[in-house]
């Protein structure tokens, strides 16, 4: 027994929408998952028309998407942006070696300028060279490290005023949760934000923040968009990958937890008076900073100097048996940085924020308000058993 | 017999030994849903780990199921009966963004 498209009520569905529960065809899936991108960006005043927009590009399914998607809109409605696609090479042999043919192949396809930047020529080490160096334990966080300032780097380097990437809103659930796992109050405030690092470094967008990982995932199946995907020959971060796990069960029962949860989490304000990390710059490289050395740097140090422990967890008596400078944290004390529960609230904002088309919170009946609640009562359990 | 296709992508495939699309015969005695075709799946196509396609006798929550290129959510999902010439495609939104 078919099922019509709800929108056109002529062709067959081809799609229930996890954010809705809608039923629709091809062609009307793809204009609503666009329309829906495009007032994102409007809402957010993501772009300016003459900016020049660098898309971290994977070559994967979200990045892939996400570089269709822009072209096709900056098109459509005249954003007058400048697109450019920049790839990270981290230098691992059989990994990215294909996933940056798929990016070449979008650059062709998708007539965008490319710029890839190598960790070899960034730091001097390729992720194969680290890994022989430290093992396959720490390789992660090495990696992520260096990734995040590789993309700033890159944005300089091609002079882009923002930088876009293609996290989705199963990723942004999966942060949230993990950030209220780890008590890190100030991710937690930042990682629901559309854009961040407005200070200094190049400011980061997330036109996804709302779109579905099953809806990325179709809308490049049905639209036989190019892409690549593998898991990391170097082992994956098994406490994300559980996180991961969770928040796709939840979906499982009931699709809306992932709006949901990114619901909840924009409404989490920190109180005035509690203390949030500093930002200040490396001393070396100038990369903004909550210690006098940015993280890269002090990982750098460790391989160049054969201590690859240096710069994780605790290494002041290793830097001092060494005669290192000292590591130290801008912030006076970094006790002050624990996430206490009674330094979270709920906004009260008045405003219904749910999908009922309700301005007011009063006439809202949905059960986003409840779960909103109910997930609080969760976080101050959680907060409370971490500390 | 029931002559089915099915189709592994998204990182899927390998599971399946990297073999992306596979031509089946089953034996249509008694009638075939997809509960019953996970099962012999897991048991004549994985090569390995099956924890990372199946999860307590349904698809491992990430993985999406198209029937005909139209979403299992939309065809009753575990309870669907398959058809002669069906096509299934599986697609992993698992691995590598
Ligand atoms: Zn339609
Ligand atoms: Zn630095």
């Amino acid at each position: 027994m078919p099922v019509n498209c709800i929108r056109c009520n002529q062709n067959r569905a081809i799609l229930k929408r996890p954010k809705t529960g809608d039923a629709m065809c091809k062609e009307c899936f793809f204009f609503v998952f666009e329309e829906e991108i495009h007032k994102t960006i409007t809402d957010a005043k993501l772009f300016k028309p003459g900016e020049k927009i660098g898309i971290g590009a994977s070559g994967g399914k979200d990045s892939t998407v996400l570089a269709y998607v822009l072209k096709t809109l900056n098109e459509r409605y005249n954003y007058g942006v400048e697109l450019v696609l920049l790839s990270v090479d981290e230098g691992i042999t059989g990994y990215r070696d294909d996933s940056l043919e798929s990016v070449k192949r979008n650059q062709i396809e998708y007539n965008l300028p490319l710029k890839v930047i190598t960790y070899e020529e960034l730091y001097g080490w390729t992720m194969d060279e680290i890994v022989k160096k430290v093992g396959r334990k720490n390789n992660c966080t090495f990696c992520g490290v260096f990734r995040r300032q590789a993309l700033d780097r890159g944005g300089l380097i091609l002079g882009v005023n923002k930088l876009v990437t293609g996290h989705n809103a199963d990723d942004i659930a999966e942060t949230i949760f993990m950030n209220i796992l780890r008590g890190d109050i100030g991710r937690l405030q930042r990682c629901t934000s559309i854009t961040t690092g407005n200070e200094g470094a190049i400011p980061r967008c997330k036109p996804f923040k709302y779109t579905y990982e099953k809806e990325i995932v179709m809308y490049a199946y049905f639209k036989k968009l190019d892409y690549f995907s593998t898991e990391c020959v170097y082992s994956p971060n098994a406490y994300r990958g559980n996180a991961r796990m969770f928040i796709k069960d939840l979906e499982a029962i009931r699709a809306r937890s992932i709006i949901d949860i990114i619901h909840s989490g924009e409404k989490l304000a920190v109180k005035k008076d509690a203390k949030l990390p500093i930002q200040g710059t490396c001393e070396r490289c100038g990369y903004i900073s909550s210690m006098n050395l940015c993280k890269a740097c002090n990982l750098l140090e460790g391989l160049n100097k054969g201590l690859p422990k240096l710069g994780i967890g605790k290494t002041d008596r290793l830097r001092k048996q060494y005669n290192l400078s000292p590591a130290y944290s801008l912030n006076s004390s970094m006790a002050n940085l624990s996430l206490k529960s009674s330094q979270l609230s709920l906004n009260s904002e008045k405003d219904c924020n749910c999908d009922c088309g309700e301005n007011s919170e009063k006439s809202c009946s949905n059960q986003a308000k409840n779960s909103n609640n109910q997930l609080n009562n969760k976080l101050e359990t959680i907060v409370d058993l971490n500390f | 017999m029931l002559h089915l296709t099915i189709e592994f992508s998204g990182g899927a495939e390998l599971l399946f030994g990297n073999v992306k699309k596979h031509q089946v015969e089953l034996n249509n005695d008694t009638k075939w849903t997809i509960r019953e075709l996970l099962v012999w799946i897991k048991d004549n196509l994985l090569k390995h780990k099956p924890e990372m396609f199946l999860q307590d006798e349904t698809i491992r929550p990430g993985i999406l199921i198209l029937v005909n290129d139209s979403d299992w959510d939309l065809l009753g999902n575990l309870s669907y009966e398959l058809n002669d010439n069906d096509n299934v495609t599986f697609i992993s939104t698992l691995h590598g963004g």
